[in-house]
């Protein structure tokens, strides 16, 4: 049923797990957004009255998810805005501490995005040296690379943008510099949320063939869209995550006829 | 998972079958050892990232990195206005000797005080990039440190300029500068990695922290010579002078003084200065590094 475009693994043998998440719950805590009142006497009553935690608000964004990812499997996310499918990927990259539950890597998975490493006051060149640290890339591989990232960002494309503050580069141009350092590592296990539809129509084009590049190089790719055709374009298994809960997992025909089915309603 | 043929994994718990292919905990902490390996394995991000919060600092203004040196200058001349002019708070200090005994207390100060309040915050300040990339946190803290302590250079320029204009010139002595300014930077930062911990769970600090910081800035002589000025207080406990004496921020500002200043010598210093110096810095540094990296995992929680 799965695309065979996809390679399995070794063919035949078990398969290797490479991302494993048992029964996992993420717990959101937001400072004051408690009882609505934002002036200064609400807030010293809500210090002064003890019990539960104080101007704490708590949202529940992860409900006791489980599955399996395996090497070679391209997998997408999918459901409604806020059902905690970006909350899962951060979980699974380990940058968001679980509430309980457990998830087992291989390796140290990544999500494709530096945006908030890179400063704006910065040239573009010093941005792709700090971005390219910031993944943990060592100073050689970032030399290495550093013609194609800017080639591939078509920064230079109308003068010499490169050596120029970030501030000064149109937000499109921002977001290509932005892409392609982000996409200048390889990654074990590479998580992807709704970066592609960065930068114009020809931009757009050398992103997508890159993701693919990324993919064959990556052991286990995760994908969060809104998009099903390049959920159905790029996954060979799809997981539907609603209100923090997994709704249905499986290979992708299946699930995004069954997520169609209940988005049209 | 429905198209998967029989295999002999079925059956294994998440727990067994991780353990089965190697698998590791997503985002636990490692230990002490591992950590600082990793720190060391980010010393370039480490250096970069505080260079880059340097020259972002400025690039805006008009006269750019030039705020390095005028900024320090301009807060120099402050100081020295009011507490040398209008005070006379130099009682007990000659006048060649009270105008760079008060420039090195300020920028010296400075450097404990803005390496804490950047610390506060650089968790707190700097989630964005807390969840969107994997780094050993203590990078950061680290990382702010160092940008104060490469501020703080800028304001050395300044600082040897006036001790010279005031009749100090450079001797073998002001080499000791270095083991004291190196001692003070790993005593800043272990502070800075606790403060840092403290305003990840309590960012409200970030708010309280300017006061506190005042008081330890009158309290440690930054403008006046502690022991001359306790001795004339009689209603003052004799002992409250020594500790004042011996508190951090005091002893690293008069190794500097006494290294920099002909004539602030070995009498104004408190007995076994430099053995307190290391202490201090070996203390701080050592809890610092190991508070921050007990709650390694759960930095970057809402």
């Amino acid at each position: 049923m799965a695309e065979a475009d996809v390679d399995q693994g070794a063919p035949g043998g078990p398969r290797t797990p490479t991302v494993i998440a048992d029964d996992l719950h993420i717990v959101y805590r937001v400072n004051g957004t408690k009882g609505g009142k934002g002036s200064a006497t609400a807030a010293l009553s809500r210090i002064l009255k003890r019990g539960e935690e104080r101007g704490v608000r708590k949202v529940h964004a992860v409900r006791g998810v489980s599955f399996t990812a395996y090497r070679g499997e391209a997998i997408g996310l999918i459901g409604s805005n806020g059902s905690g499918k970006s909350t899962l990927l951060k979980a699974v990259a380990g940058l968001l501490p679980a509430e309980s539950g457990k998830v087992y890597t291989d390796g140290q998975p990544s999500l494709l995005g530096v945006n908030a490493a890179l400063m704006n006051d910065l040239t573009g060149e010093r941005n792709v040296m700090l971005g390219g640290l910031a993944m943990g890339m060592t100073r050689e591989q970032i030399r290495e690379r550093y013609q194609g990232i800017v080639d591939f960002s078509g920064i230079n494309e109308k003068g010499d943008f490169i050596t120029l503050p970030m501030r000064t580069y149109s937000s499109g141009m921002a977001a290509r510099l932005r892409f392609s350092i982000a996409a200048a590592k390889d990654h074990d296990v590479l998580m992807i949320d709704e970066a592609l539809a960065t930068g114009d129509k020809k931009f757009q084009k050398r992103s997508e063939a890159r993701i693919r590049e990324l993919r064959k190089e990556a052991g286990t790719v995760f994908l969060v869209s809104h998009n099903n055709k390049s959920i159905r374009d790029t996954c060979d298994r799809v997981i539907w995550l609603e209100h923090g809960e997994l709704r249905l997992d499986g290979p992708t025909a299946e699930v995004l006829k069954e997520y169609e089915k209940f988005t049209s309603k | 998972m429905s198209a998967a043929p029989p295999s002999p994994d079925d059956g294994l718990s998440p727990a067994q079958l991780a353990e089965k292919y190697g698998l590791s905990v997503s985002g636990a902490r490692p230990g002490l050892l591992a950590y600082v390996k990793q720190l060391w394995g980010r010393r370039h991000f480490i250096v970069a990232f505080s260079q880059a919060k340097l020259t972002a600092q400025y690039s805006q203004a008009k006269l750019g990195q030039l705020w390095q040196v005028v900024t320090p200058l301009l807060n120099a001349a402050v100081y020295f206005f009011i507490f040398g002019v209008l005070l006379d708070a130099k009682r007990g200090i000659p006048e060649h000797v009270y105008v760079p005994f008060l420039v090195t207390g300020v920028f010296v100060f400075t450097f404990t005080q803005s390496s804490v309040m950047s610390g506060v915050r650089s968790i707190s300040g700097n989630l964005g990039l807390v969840r969107a990339l994997h780094f050993p946190r203590a990078s950061l803290p680290i990382s702010f440190s160092l940008q104060q302590l490469q501020q703080l250079l800028f304001s050395m320029i300044v600082l040897v300029a006036i001790v010279m204009g005031f009749g100090s010139y450079p001797t073998w002595s002001w080499l000791l500068v270095l083991p004291a300014l190196a001692l003070q930077f790993v005593f800043n930062t272990g502070l800075a990695l606790i403060f840092a911990r403290l305003g990840s769970k309590t960012p409200d600090l970030a708010q309280l922290m300017p006061f506190v910081m005042r008081t330890w800035m009158y309290a440690s002589g930054v403008m006046f010579s502690i022991p001359v000025m306790l001795a004339r207080n009689d209603r003052l406990p004799h002992w409250l002078s020594d500790v004042l004496q011996w508190n951090p921020a005091a002893i690293y500002m008069d190794l500097v003084r006494f290294a920099l200043i002909d004539d602030y010598t070995a009498k104004y210093l408190p007995a076994h200065v430099w053995a307190i110096a290391l202490g201090w810095a070996l203390v701080a540094g050592v809890a610092g590094f190991v508070y921050f990296w007990k709650s390694e995992e759960r930095y970057g929680r809402g």
